[in-house]
């Protein structure tokens, strides 16, 4: 077999600028020429690097056709008792998308009495909302919802379809598209149209890389997109969908997996995480005597809630549910306050969205102070009550 | 209990830092690792194994020649054996074309009790490749498990949610996506077990082994195309404030003022 990743030898200088690129160190320049090695994963960074087009990869083939596909389709999820923010904010996008493609934008709507939510549906960007009452979908399952979409998608036929990328999209997203045969890209943060197609951004080792994906073979277009990344639109109050009530015929037999027992937990406060405004995290430097104390007590005067990274969770600081990072939550509130946290890429990846940034740390050389528009070398535990009690002492002037 | 667990070799990213002046990846010094999310798996399905008496572990991977030390890393935590699928033709594999080299590899294999997978790789942290599996092997999935116990034909997994978690089982076969719990301390095997699980067999198979269509498998297999690989655009460097504490209280006061939080 034919590699499909070709240097052509008369036109490489050897210059070496593949080599570089290449995030896996697949690269070695022999004699003056570039060699391909064995850990080529034909991800196409010295492709675009090479100055004089000496490297090509061969793809493959469209055989069906596209353009019969349209529409921009969200699959929306429900919370407790609400729908869930990053619900609308992909409506928000796919608003956009399906503007430039001259398209509409479907929402997919499935649960057991949900039906309430079609109006806000309507009125973040839906033209249509699919809607599936099922006592079989009042909690989400793989086995339920998966045949459920996919075979929507097989009927209507869109051109782009959007998951959140929370724990249901990302157990949900992957499972259509093996079904369905189609290509899926994981976790975006970008999504745009370019010649027709949906170019989807994603960040990849740890948010060290960015990644532009393109699915040019198979429709619909589907991607996971996180949440907090996209901006959520103003609702237009009144704006109407069609909605279009979809027959679920589940054989309850047909669940493999069967809940035991089911526990939810919130952030303390009731505020979550990942829709407060204003989010004081504390790290490996907060977690002597009563660091968290001091920054619950600043999160109190600005109106936010405390997160933590991966190392006071683990030393039991905090629960689980406000760990911000990679294994954690994604925020992107309005301010995000860090305090002693040092800003591995593991926590950046998952904080990088917030609008101000503010980090206080008593190592100059922190990584976090490359991701923050104000810095402070010092020591958290002498900065925050003396901000804490500043911004008292405004208030009570004001 | 037969397991069959998916181990992907991942450079330590904790590692890797960019150039500042080339903007690309430094990997010089940066080692190659089993991805922490499947020495877990492995290590759970290695004390599945002896819970239940007794059975086999095959830890499979697909990757270059060199991914065959995450393999001996898997056997020396107590895998039994090791299917490497090892082959240009399955390079450039996006998640689909990787599920479903890893579907024709586990067929070829026989049954197994359980499946298990990391819930995501560091590298590409996609944690796509488990649900499309599961699916290619027609089992129910369960994915970010963080804690699996087998009763009689049945496991029972909790699984962590956006909020909370629940506890749910399934009739055996099942595929499962591991995660770390927070207290998971990952075993560092001794030598001696290291050189003891060279030893163990350890199969390298390519596209004919495991019966595959070279146009559906690897790049040409792959339903998504990388166009563009880049570094992020760089934050500009954070704006110092220096002073007393109380200066620099004022300092921030004033920017949170400005901004409109106070």
């Amino acid at each position: 077999m034919t590699e499909p990743i070709q240097v052509n030898f008369e036109k490489c200088t050897g210059c070496g600028l593949c080599s570089k690129s290449c995030p896996f160190g697949a690269i070695t320049i022999v004699e003056k020429k570039a060699r391909i090695g064995e850990l080529c994963t034909l991800c196409s960074a010295c492709v675009q690097i090479c100055p004089v087009q000496a490297i090509t990869i061969e793809r493959r083939e469209v055989k069906v056709d596209l353009s019969l596909y349209r529409d921009v389709w969200v699959v929306t999820e429900v919370g407790e008792g609400c729908m869930k923010g990053v619900s609308f904010e992909l409506l928000g996008k796919a608003r956009e998308l399906a503007a430039e493609l001259g398209q509409k934008v479907c929402a997919l709507l499935l649960g057991h009495g949900v039906r309430q939510y079609t109006d806000s549906l309507a009125e973040y960007g839906a033209d249509v909302v699919y809607l599936a009452e099922s006592e079989a979908l009042a909690r989400y399952t793989t086995d339920a919802y998966s045949p459920v979409i996919s075979g929507l998608i097989a009927k209507h036929k869109p051109n782009i379809v959007l998951f959140p990328a929370t724990r249901m999209g990302r157990d949900l997203a992957p499972r259509v598209a093996a079904t369905l045969g189609l290509g899926l890209t994981a976790d975006c943060t970008g999504l745009s149209i370019k010649d027709g197609m949906l170019l989807q951004t994603r960040p990849a080792f740890g948010g060290n890389i960015m990644a532009d994906i393109l699915c040019p073979y198979t429709r619909p277009q589907m991607a996971t997109v996180r949440p907090n990344v996209m901006p959520k639109p103003e609702p237009q109050r009144g704006r109407r969908a069609e909605v279009v009530e979809v027959p679920v015929k589940l054989d309850p037999k047909s669940a493999r997996v069967h809940l035991r027992e089911q526990v939810r937990t919130c952030a303390a406060g009731g505020k979550k995480i990942d829709e407060a405004d204003v989010v004081v995290t504390g790290g490996r430097g907060a977690c002597d005597a009563n660091g968290f104390e001091l920054l619950q007590a600043l999160a109190d005067e600005l109106g936010g809630v405390v997160g933590a990274s991966r190392v006071a969770i683990d030393l039991g600081k905090k629960p689980k549910s406000v760990q911000v990072g990679q294994s954690g939550i994604t925020v992107s509130p309005k301010l995000y306050i860090a305090c002693g946290v040092s800003g591995a890429i593991q926590h950046t990846v998952g904080m990088r969205g917030s609008k101000l940034v503010i980090a206080v740390n008593t190592d100059p050389g922190a990584p976090i102070f490359e991701f923050a528009q104000y810095g402070v070398v010092g020591d958290l535990f002498q900065i925050v009550p003396a901000l804490t009690e500043e911004i008292r002492r405004r208030k009570a002037c004001k | 209990m037969r397991i069959a667990v998916c181990v992907k070799q991942v450079p330590d990213t904790t590692e890797v830092k960019i150039d500042p002046k080339t903007g690309t990846l430094i990997r010089e010094g940066v080692p190659s690792i089993i991805n922490p999310f499947d020495q877990f798996a492995v290590e759970e399905a290695v004390r599945l194994r002896d819970a239940a008496g007794g059975g086999e572990v095959i830890a499979i991977s697909m990757g270059p020649p060199q991914a065959r030390s995450v393999l001996v890393h898997s056997m020396a935590l107590g895998a039994d054996r090791g299917v490497l699928l090892c082959d240009r033709g399955f390079a450039g594999a996006d998640t689909w074309a990787t599920a479903l080299s890893l579907s024709l590899a586990i067929k070829k294999l026989g049954e197994f009790d359980l499946v298990l997978c990391g819930m995501q790789a560091i590298d590409g942290d996609t944690a796509q490749v488990g649900p499309e599996l599961a699916q290619l092997l027609s089992l129910p999935q369960i994915t970010y498990v963080d804690k699996v116990e087998i009763e009689g034909r049945k496991v029972v997994a909790r699984r962590q949610l956006d909020e909370g978690y629940e506890v749910v089982e399934a009739r055996m076969p099942a595929l499962l996506t591991l995660m770390t719990p927070s207290d998971f301390v990952p075993t560092n095997p001794p030598f001696s077990k290291i050189s003891r699980a060279q030893k163990k067999p350890l199969d390298t198979w390519g596209i004919c082994d495991v019966g595959g269509d070279p146009e559906k498998l690897g790049l040409k297999g792959s339903f998504t195309t990388v166009t563009r690989v880049y570094t992020p655009p760089k934050r500009e460097k954070a704006v110092m404030l220096e002073g007393t504490p109380t200066e620099i209280a004022r300092k921030l006061a004033d920017v949170l003022a400005k901004e409109g939080f106070i």
